[in-house]
């Protein structure tokens, strides 16, 4: 099992026949975006059409999890119980993902560490065998030369 | 057909308090009695009404409401799409199109909303302190397309609206380098416009902008005085032709225009919605139905003398302010600082009531109340002579606006 940032009591996914596949590939630890097989849009949350060709074929991408910080906000209020304070909900610019962002987490950093823009990498959390969230992390700043 | 222009004629409410205070009247009783108020100021009979439009997923059916006011006929019963707050002016204009069209004569659009009795949203319907499910964690059917879509959300802990409202905002100061001060000096204004509101929930509780800075923070960058109340009331207003409107007891207030709407792929907005077009990402994304308004009205932002502005959030309406023209993208913040939404002295006198943040949140629909109330010359912070308008409801998901003009 993964380090874990949120406890068990926070809110499951609910999920529907067109956007379980995205969380089965999550359990997995594959971050996937939906792409139209005949245009290649890709879409997140995955929806049964294309809004761009109106196609109705898809597949999955998987995409690697790095990213930039495109908002976020520091929240004050617990939602589940046993929840640590404040934790923080980002936006993320998904980096080859044909532009698209994901709501999730910022993990491992102070709020007032975050900017809009700062790189971002994926890292898994396992709440349960079954269920594989993911969130994320600053990237690690290399050792600088100058050091 | 001539002489069907909608006109609103009646308005009226309920007593407002904070959430949970009304705990002895189911909603449906207060939504009558609003009902019941709206009609008696226009000076009809609730035998007049003809047709009743709500919005939010308002939990008083009209068809309910319909039998236990005796109404004669039922011929408009209407429910808007848009979410929550959204829908509050497309009610209205429902109504407006219900009455143009000959299908009903007298429409009474209503809002009754008891946080305390039902759940507070600002908890997001959650209990922290409730027995945790002992079953390792794992995905749920999504019971309805909203919770499907909230399932990219929810994990994350993104179920109150103040954190999603936030993150719009947020970006909007990234780029614009709008402060958390300007925002206070929106509250401050709306607070000071309440005082001498006796309907309003915190008419009694002056704020400076030291208490803003000083109150707690919910989700940056909102405190808690950016965040709307949580009330229990409810308010109507009653819609009909301009034929019906000439002899009643009020002057008539006309509704110049209504659109209501969302642009492409927007979704239920930021809430659920990461992959807004980024032009609009930090918007209220009411700009394209903003620019709808003033073409169907031939008038523009510098025609309006009062505004009546949904305000979830105080981001929301600065925003807002920038969909409709009212200062050009970004310069929200500047605007407000330059003292505009003041009720003396301001270029565009908003939110005349106190608005969410400081009368009630009855989801925006005491908004159009006070809109009629200000073309009346009737509102606690009158602005004299104003001759048009604006509401909008609620922002940041797909939205509505009417035009009001006086008569």
């Amino acid at each position: 099992m993964s380090e874990r940032f949120f406890p068990d009591s926070m809110p499951p996914p609910l999920a529907d026949s067109t956007t379980l596949p995205w969380w089965e590939a999550a359990a997995d630890h594959r971050l996937v975006v939906q792409r139209c097989t005949p245009c290649g849009h890709t879409r997140l949350p995955p929806a049964p059409i294309c809004p761009e060709c109106r196609s109705t074929e898809s597949d999955w991408q998987e995409v690697s999890g790095r990213g930039r910080v495109y908002t976020y906000t520091a929240v004050h209020r617990p939602i589940a119980a046993g929840q640590e304070l404040p934790f923080i909900i980002a936006v993320i610019s998904l980096e080859d993902a044909g532009g698209l962002r994901i709501i999730s987490n910022l993990v491992g950093t102070p709020p007032e560490a975050v900017t809009i823009d700062m790189p971002v990498e994926l890292v898994w959390e396992d709440m349960s065998a079954e269920l594989s969230i993911p969130r994320f992390r600053p990237v690690p700043t290399p050792p600088s030369d100058e050091d | 057909m001539t002489g069907r222009k909608a006109h609103i004629v009646g308005v009226g409410e309920t007593l407002y308090t904070r959430w949970g205070k009304i705990g002895d009247v189911t909603e449906h009783a207060l939504a009558c009695q609003a009902i019941g108020r709206a009609v008696e100021d226009a000076g009809l009979d609730l035998s007049d009404v003809d047709g009743l439009a709500s919005f939010a997923e308002d939990r008083n059916e009209a068809t309910f409401l319909a039998a236990e006011l005796g109404l004669p006929s039922l011929r408009f019963a209407n429910m808007v799409w848009l979410p929550g707050g959204g829908g509050g002016c497309a009610a209205v204009g429902n109504a407006a199109m219900a009455v143009e069209t000959g299908q009903a004569e007298v429409v009474v659009v209503y809002r009754s909303l008891c946080q305390g009795q039902f759940f507070r949203f600002g908890a997001a319907g959650r209990d922290p302190t409730a027995p945790v499910d002992p079953a390792p964690p794992t995905v749920k059917p999504a019971g309805s397309l909203m919770l499907a879509s909230m399932g990219f959300a929810m994990p994350y802990g993104l179920l109150m609206a103040a954190a999603a409202y936030a993150l719009p905002t947020r970006r909007h100061m990234h780029l614009y380098g709008t402060t958390t001060e300007q925002l206070g000096m929106l509250a401050v204004t709306f607070r000071e416009h309440a005082s001498r509101n006796p309907r309003a929930v915190m008419g009694g509780r002056p704020m400076t902008l030291a208490d803003h800075q000083a109150s707690p923070m919910i989700a940056d960058p909102h405190r808690l005085f950016d965040c709307c109340l949580e009330s229990d009331g409810a308010c109507a207003v009653v819609v009909t032709t301009e034929e019906r409107a000439r002899d009643l007891a009020k002057r008539p207030v006309e509704i110049l225009a209504s659109v209501q709407g969302a642009p492409k792929g927007y979704g239920f907005g930021p809430f659920t919605n990461a992959n807004i077009a980024d032009e609009i990402y930090a918007t209220g994304g009411t700009e394209e139905m903003a620019n709808r308004l003033w073409e169907k009205a031939g008038l523009g932002p510098s025609d309006v003398d009062v505004a009546e502005i949904y305000d979830h959030f105080t981001g929301c309406v600065l925003m807002q302010l920038e969909d409709y023209g009212f200062c050009k993208r970004g310069e929200g913040g500047p605007f407000i600082e330059s003292g505009a939404l003041a009720w003396r002295g301001g270029s565009l006198p908003t939110n005349t009531h106190g608005g969410s943040l400081s009368e009630a949140y009855i989801h925006g629909l005491n908004h159009v109340v006070e809109g009629v109330r200000a073309l009346r010359g009737e509102s606690t912070s009158p602005v004299e002579g104003a001759e048009v308008g604006l509401v909008t409801s609620g922002a940041c998901v797909p939205s509505s606006a009417v035009l009001l003009g006086r008569r």
